[in-house]
């Protein structure tokens, strides 16, 4: 069996290409203003990565906050759903799972079939999503890629007192105005975005090996920050951790086919 | 914050007076209020309860000069020495750092405590939206607080949040109010709450072919909303009074009046100086309470 | 009088309301509470002509209280609240 999982995000669409439980393609596009025209760039890409043609398809499932432009889709696939399945199929064992999405996150608690048990969200807040670092990395004059790194040359903890986007943008250019040095902000941000993040975690409970999931999971400041937050040694991040709701998606569309 | 923004909501221009039909060596106590905001800075001096003099001046970098500044601006055209005065109360964010309190009361209380005084004892609700918080007040006729509720954890509803838009929409901020009704039709209010994704949706809006006056009257629009979703939490009651600087801001507050269905009181007196009018009554109570100086 | 701490954002509500007229200070509430939110000061700084010891949430807290209350908020069911409990009163309420 054939299957496609497309992700509509807020920033970027991601598709991944299945067949028999085996990713064989993947691709991203930005979403910009137009999800539709999105969905279709990114669904091309992958089948070109797949080597595949668009009939070869059984199922496709959608997902993500921009599920219901997704035509192609003939299974919508519940967000909390795909990131339990996939987190599943990703990390045996594992039964915690977070998706830090641009403007949204979303944590999971699995069982071993990756059915739902538990789940809690943050949305239409920019402090608890990837915005915030996004926010931050323009704040400081960084690089976002670079931030993370930035942060792991730290040796100092100080708090950040804001926790809106808005009002942090202030503190961290007032901080830089006190010469405060750029590597020791940087892990202030992600310190503070990751005490969000480790609070929604554990709304449903800390199991070990807690998946994450989301563009976020490339940041290693924020990573560390988490596992400190979390008081874990180790989180699980698949690779290629923003294509984790797709994956999902093309799982779950492949047990509804059969 | 914004120093170097040029032309602002804010915009106020630093002013001082005193009251020429007092003679201050007759009243029987002086009392001084002085309200550290993060923006401006007030001080008050009130002699029996009548306003005396006061001075009203931008926060500097720290807390303590600012109390200070404020204060010698107010004596500054009077003859008194701040010896003279009985008992001060330190108000405001800054309030911690008011070297001369005598004691601290907080924002929320000296505010519905001076709104009592400038609007007149009719008041209950009470809104201050400053650049960074907005306060919902209720109280009764002697202006003693009975529900409030303070938000300045998030910027949406505050003076920042116009700030970010105006810089947006390169619209000054002071045009904002007058130009948010240079529109055909009202627009739906911009639906994030969130300002950083009310942004996204501008300049998606924007791309759509949306003019720039719509998209600040959407945004106002949901300005209005969101301070009318606190105001509600803690209860609409008639009279209402409104300070802080969105008092300037006509593009949020006629729709506020819209959403709530009543007209603002009118005052005489400078609705900046309604945490430091407030701060030197409670200090008048205070000494005639017979509470003694903590110092 | 009603003192709400906390704050509104665009995800939620989050406030603790603490009945002014009620409270006797008397602390119960701060020794349960797991988030460390709460304290007991000796005058309530919103009302100056109040006697006695107030419990408010914590300065540092009042913008952090959806994730500190966290803990006692599960997402899959709501126990009853440790702080709300404790208070012989019943001064404490929570808006979310």
């Amino acid at each position: 069996m054939i299957t496609a999982g497309i992700d509509c995000g807020a920033k970027n669409t991601k598709t991944i290409i299945m067949k028999d439980g085996t990713i064989i393609g993947r691709a991203s596009a930005p979403t910009g203003f137009d999800q539709r025209e999105a969905v279709k760039a990114s669904l091309t890409a992958a089948l070109e990565d797949a080597k595949l043609d668009r009939e070869q398809l059984d199922h496709i499932g959608g997902t993500g906050s921009g599920a219901m432009s997704i035509e192609e889709a003939d299974i919508k696939v519940n967000d909390i759903k795909s990131i339990a399945a996939s987190a599943a199929y990703f990390f045996r064992g594992a039964h915690t799972a977070a998706d830090v999405g641009a403007e949204k996150t979303r944590a999971v608690k699995f069982d071993e079939n990756g059915s739902v048990e538990d789940f809690a969200v943050n949305e239409k807040c920019a402090a608890g999503a990837g915005a915030f670092i996004e926010a931050m990395s323009r704040a400081l004059e960084t690089k976002l890629e670079e931030l993370g790194p930035l942060a792991l040359t730290s040796e100092k903890s100080i708090p950040m007192n804001a926790q809106c986007a808005i009002f942090a943008e202030s503190e961290v250019v007032g901080l830089i105005h006190a010469r405060t040095p750029k590597k020791d902000i940087s892990r202030a941000i992600h310190d503070a975005m990751a005490g969000r993040i480790a609070s929604l975690i554990r709304r449903i409970g800390v199991n070990p090996d807690v998946v994450i999931m989301g563009g976020v999971a490339y940041n290693p400041g924020f990573i560390e920050a988490l596992k400190r937050e979390l008081h874990v040694d180790r989180v699980c991040i698949p690779e290629k951790p923003e294509f984790g709701a797709a994956t999902g998606a093309a799982i779950v569309a492949a047990q509804h086919g059969r | 914050m914004s120093d170097d923004k040029g032309p602002e909501f804010w915009r106020w221009t630093e002013s001082n007076w005193v009251n020429p039909d007092i003679r201050w060596q007759e009243a029987q106590f002086l009392t001084g209020g002085i309200d550290v905001g993060s923006v401006s800075s007030q001080a008050v001096i009130m002699a029996d309860g009548v306003l005396y003099a006061y001075g009203n001046r931008r926060t500097g970098s720290d807390s303590q000069t600012s109390a200070q500044d404020a204060l010698n601006f107010a004596l500054e055209k009077t003859d008194l020495i701040q010896e003279e005065v009985h008992y001060f109360i330190g108000t405001g964010y800054g309030r911690v750092n008011v070297p001369m309190a005598d004691r601290t009361v907080t924002e929320i209380a000296c505010h519905a405590k001076g709104a009592n005084f400038m609007y007149g004892p009719a008041v209950r609700t009470v809104l201050d939206v400053g650049g960074q918080d907005i306060k919902a007040i209720r109280c009764d006729d002697t202006g003693k607080v009975t529900n409030f509720l303070m938000n300045d954890k998030c910027a949406a509803g505050t003076g920042r949040g116009m700030e970010v838009f105006s810089d947006l929409l390169g619209v000054p901020i002071g045009d904002v109010g007058a130009r948010s009704f240079e529109v055909d039709k009202e627009p739906p209010p911009v639906s994030s709450t969130c300002v950083v994704y009310a942004k996204s949706e501008a300049t998606d809006l924007l791309r759509k072919g949306w003019a720039v006056n719509e998209v600040l009257a959407a945004y106002c629009a949901a300005m209005a909303e969101r301070i009318y979703s606190l105001l509600e939490r803690v209860g609409i009651e008639r009279e209402f009074a409104v300070t802080g600087g969105i008092a300037k801001n006509i593009g949020v507050t006629r729709r506020l009046r819209k959403l709530m269905g009543i007209e603002p009181l009118k005052t005489t007196y400078d609705t900046q100086l309604a945490g430091a009018i407030g701060a030197a009554l409670f200090g008048l109570a205070l000494c005639r309470k017979g509470k003694s100086r903590k110092t | 009088m009603l003192a709400s701490y906390g704050y509104s954002d665009g995800s939620g509500a989050y406030f603790i309301t603490v009945d002014t007229d009620k409270c006797d200070g008397c602390g119960e509430c701060v020794g349960v509470c797991p988030g460390q939110v709460l304290e007991v000061i000796d005058e309530d700084p919103n009302d100056p002509f109040r006697d006695g010891p107030i419990v408010v949430v914590r300065k540092h807290k009042h913008n952090k209280i959806k994730d500190d209350c966290g803990r006692c908020k599960p997402a899959s069911c709501r126990p009853p609240l440790p702080c709300v409990e404790a208070c012989p009163n019943r001064a404490i309420a929570h808006s979310w």
